[in-house]
């Protein structure tokens, strides 16, 4: 495995799964009474979080908090980073504690790329979502649960599945992981969105792109649907919520032109009644509530061979200023 | 006697001559020349004299920004890149949109004596667009201005556009437009094309840089104006503006060294020192802009210095300030992407980078021939050697520039302004 986690791209087939399996493994122990593995014990983590963002927050801490680790969070919120610190300052800040690892949530596309790529940190970084760049662990965890639905096994892959990813592509860093992932686990992916909604040069992705979903619908294997946000109206991404409803939302209807083995997936939160109604978000063909818990298990997974072995636990490194960086650390832990 | 014998120069590229300077100027061309009495020698055998380059586009960032550049480091900064007249841009802080910034830019320029520096005034107040600034004011100022532009902004009000093109007739102005349709670029981080797609960055299409210079020479046609074009980047801006030659229409052209070179696949690092407006762009649109301006379509090479202090670089792609800097690379890449191409000789370097942009900016004395009696701006290339660039040894004051550690032909060895060296044996002279 890399140190980094920045893009799906990062990851070949055997990687992927090789975190898919790790990932089934971590599962059976949410099954135990007591959730917890020492592997992480002695290191520390730190969510990096820029953006707003509970559910992949917590996700991560709950991964790490299972395995042991020394979870610091990090906000922007109420931190120095509203008061105009750079990127840099806070990564240089984080080195100095001695984390071991950082996941880190921007707004920015790249600024996982750039921290990983930098000599600013040392410690692992994983992109918890970047701009309308990446979201890797949310392809990941999307790639576990279209797993266990479609092709259950160790070793197994995607290999034939069809799956549609529906919405608003352009703005989408799920989107863009999935389409890379998918592809290396041999799924056949397609994007279905409104020319607006789609990203100039599309066609150079490993994917094949439909403006009707009806038309997709009776092949897919699994429906990825997408958040759109009722702003991008305003940009003259489409008339009116109505009708982008109509074109592209997920109803009970369109839901019965599916495959009957096909799933409903959503990365959250959903907008109910835009791109997907209350029916179909509510069905039991609708994974959402398990790919909450799977993406525990495959945070879990990637922070395991990320870090796990790299360094035997209680080895990790003594903060350099323990004195200044000590103060720091207190006034930014929240 | 003082002054100087330049020895086997090879002018424009052509065979060995002597040049002696005296009294500012070419006093003597020729060959067997001897030094006479206090009249300092320079070997230049292997070496190519050009007259003294002239930059169209160059933000020295005085007033306002003085912790990016100032005059005097940005002159300094010419200088060691062979040139000997810079335009200095209008984006300063306060705005050069007053006959009272100009003068001091101008002012501040004859106090460095590193290169003669032109103020380029601003179209309209605060570069906002809106109202007319005082152009008639800093024509006929100190600082006799005759380029105007809100270069950073588009002027892309069309009625705001077509009267500043006629009004500047009156004072021989031209209007540099900086080409960018403000709503197709809103947020814009980089060229719109696959690699935008997958970098999840705001894309710019070259559409938005089309529209507009589409627009402005139809209006340049209309009320018989000099339009230029800055920073053309897109092989459909060369088009356009192909167009509107073989229409016999005033419109000229500059590209940048960066868009000669550089394409949006450098952006997949996520490294603001590649972040620039307008945007690299495809490998397509690089080859294009060389054969426009081997073929003559686009007129000039102009740097668009853009100095920013390492905190505006040293940070997030969205976050970083948009700019390179290049006046002590421009030769280089020039020799590079145009000469050791084989697409241009030495006499076309001359005319795209001295020659054509004087005679645009109305450069008295600027951009003349190498030959007796004309002013002796010149700089001596050596275009044999070849180095890694290494900004800590630039002379601007800003370190952003997208050429680190990449290998590049040619060194200036010397300049001279008026007959006196400012920078000799590759290094500036103190003054």
């Amino acid at each position: 495995m890399r140190k980094n986690l920045v893009s799906a791209a990062d990851l070949a087939r055997e990687d992927a799964l090789l975190i898919l399996d790790t990932a089934e493994e971590m599962a059976a122990l949410a099954d135990r009474p007591i959730k917890k593995l020492p592997t992480l014990r002695g290191r520390t983590v730190v969510n990096l979080f820029f953006e707003d963002s509970t559910r992949t927050r917590t996700s991560f801490e709950v991964a790490e908090k299972r395995l042991s680790a020394d979870v610091i969070n990090f906000s922007a919120k109420g931190s120095s980073v509203s008061k105009g610190e750079s990127l840099k300052d806070t990564a240089l800040t984080l080195q100095a504690m001695g984390a071991d690892a950082v996941v880190v949530r921007h707004s920015a596309s790249g600024a996982p790329q750039r921290l990983a790529e930098s000599d600013w940190l040392h410690g692992s970084v994983i992109n918890a979502g970047d701009g309308t760049h990446e979201h890797p662990t949310q392809a990941l965890l999307d790639a576990f649960t279209l797993r266990r639905h479609l092709n259950p096994g160790a070793g197994h892959d995607l290999a034939g599945r069809r799956v549609a990813i529906v919405g608003d592509i352009l703005h989408s860093r799920v989107a863009r992981s999935n389409v890379r992932l998918l592809h290396t686990l041999g799924a056949e992916v397609v994007l279905v969105a409104p020319p607006t909604l789609l990203p100039i040069g599309v066609e150079g992705w490993p994917c094949t792109v439909s403006y009707d979903l009806d038309a997709v619908l009776p092949k897919a294997d699994a429906v990825m649907m997408l958040r759109v946000q009722r702003e991008r109206m305003n940009a003259a991404f489409f008339p009116t919520e109505r009708e982008y409803s109509r074109r592209y939302g997920l109803d009970g209807r369109r839901m019965a032109a599916m495959p009957e083995h096909a799933v409903v997936m959503h990365p959250g939160p959903m907008v109910r009644g835009m791109e997907i109604t209350a029916e179909v978000a509510d069905s039991p063909r609708c994974t959402v509530v398990e790919q909450v818990a799977n993406g525990v298990s495959v945070r879990m997974a990637v922070l395991y061979l990320l870090l796990g072995g790299a360094q035997p636990a209680g080895a990790a490194p003594v903060p350099n200023q323990a004195g200044a960086a000590g103060t720091t650390a207190e006034e930014n832990a929240q | 006697m003082s002054g100087y014998l330049i020895k086997n120069a090879s002018v424009l590229g052509g065979e060995p001559t002597d040049l002696r300077l005296a009294d500012g100027l070419i006093a003597e061309t020729g060959t067997g020349l001897t030094a006479g009495e206090g009249e300092r020698e320079i070997d230049a055998a292997g070496l190519i004299a050009l007259p003294g380059l002239v930059d169209l586009h160059t933000h020295l960032r005085e007033p306002g920004r003085e912790d990016a550049e100032t005059v005097l480091t940005g002159t300094r900064a010419a200088a060691k890149g062979g040139f000997t007249a810079v335009h200095a841009m209008a984006n300063t802080f306060p705005v050069a949109d007053t006959a009272g910034v100009v003068e001091q830019v101008w002012r501040l320029g004859r106090e460095s004596g590193y290169c003669d520096v032109r103020p380029v005034g601003a179209v309209t107040v605060g570069l906002e667009g809106k109202k007319l600034a005082e152009l008639g004011a800093m024509a006929d100022s100190a600082a006799g201005v005759r380029v105007f532009s809100d270069d950073g902004k588009c002027v892309d009000d069309a009625v705001i556009m077509r009267r500043a093109l006629e009004y500047v007739k009156a004072f021989g102005g031209v209007v540099a437009q900086h080409a960018q349709e403000p709503r197709l670029t809103e947020g814009a981080q980089m060229n719109e094309g696959p690699v935008s797609g997958e970098l999840g960055l705001r894309g710019w299409p070259a559409v938005a840089e089309e529209a507009i210079i589409a627009r402005d020479v139809l209006l340049a046609a209309h009320v018989g104006s000099r339009l230029h074009v800055c920073h053309v980047s897109t092989a459909g801006s060369v088009e356009i503006v192909r167009w509107a030659k073989s229409k016999g229409w005033d419109v000229t052209a500059e590209v940048t060294p960066h868009h000669l070179l550089l394409t949006d696949e450098l952006v997949r690092s996520y490294d603001p020192v590649y972040k620039v407006n307008p945007p690299l762009r495809s490998q397509a649109d690089v080859l294009a802009l060389r054969e426009a301006l081997a073929d003559g379509t686009i007129d000039a090479v102009a740097t668009d210095h853009a100095p920013h202090p390492a905190e505006d670089k040293d940070c997030e792609w969205a976050a970083a300030a948009m700019g390179m800097v290049g006046l002590e690379t421009a030769l280089s890449v020039v020799q590079h992407t145009m000469v050791d191409t084989g697409l241009m000789d030495w006499a076309q370097v001359a005319d795209r980078m001295s020659a054509r942009p004087a005679v645009i900016g109305r450069v008295a004395g600027q951009g003349r021939p190498i030959a007796t009696g004309e002013p002796a701006h010149l700089v001596l290339l050596d275009p044999a050697h070849r180095a890694q660039v290494a900004p800590e040894a630039f002379a601007t004051r800003s370190r952003n520039t997208p050429y680190r550690g990449m290998e590049l032909p040619g060194r200036v060895v010397a300049t001279f302004l008026r007959g006196e060296p400012t920078v000799l044996g590759g290094e500036l002279v103190e003054r």
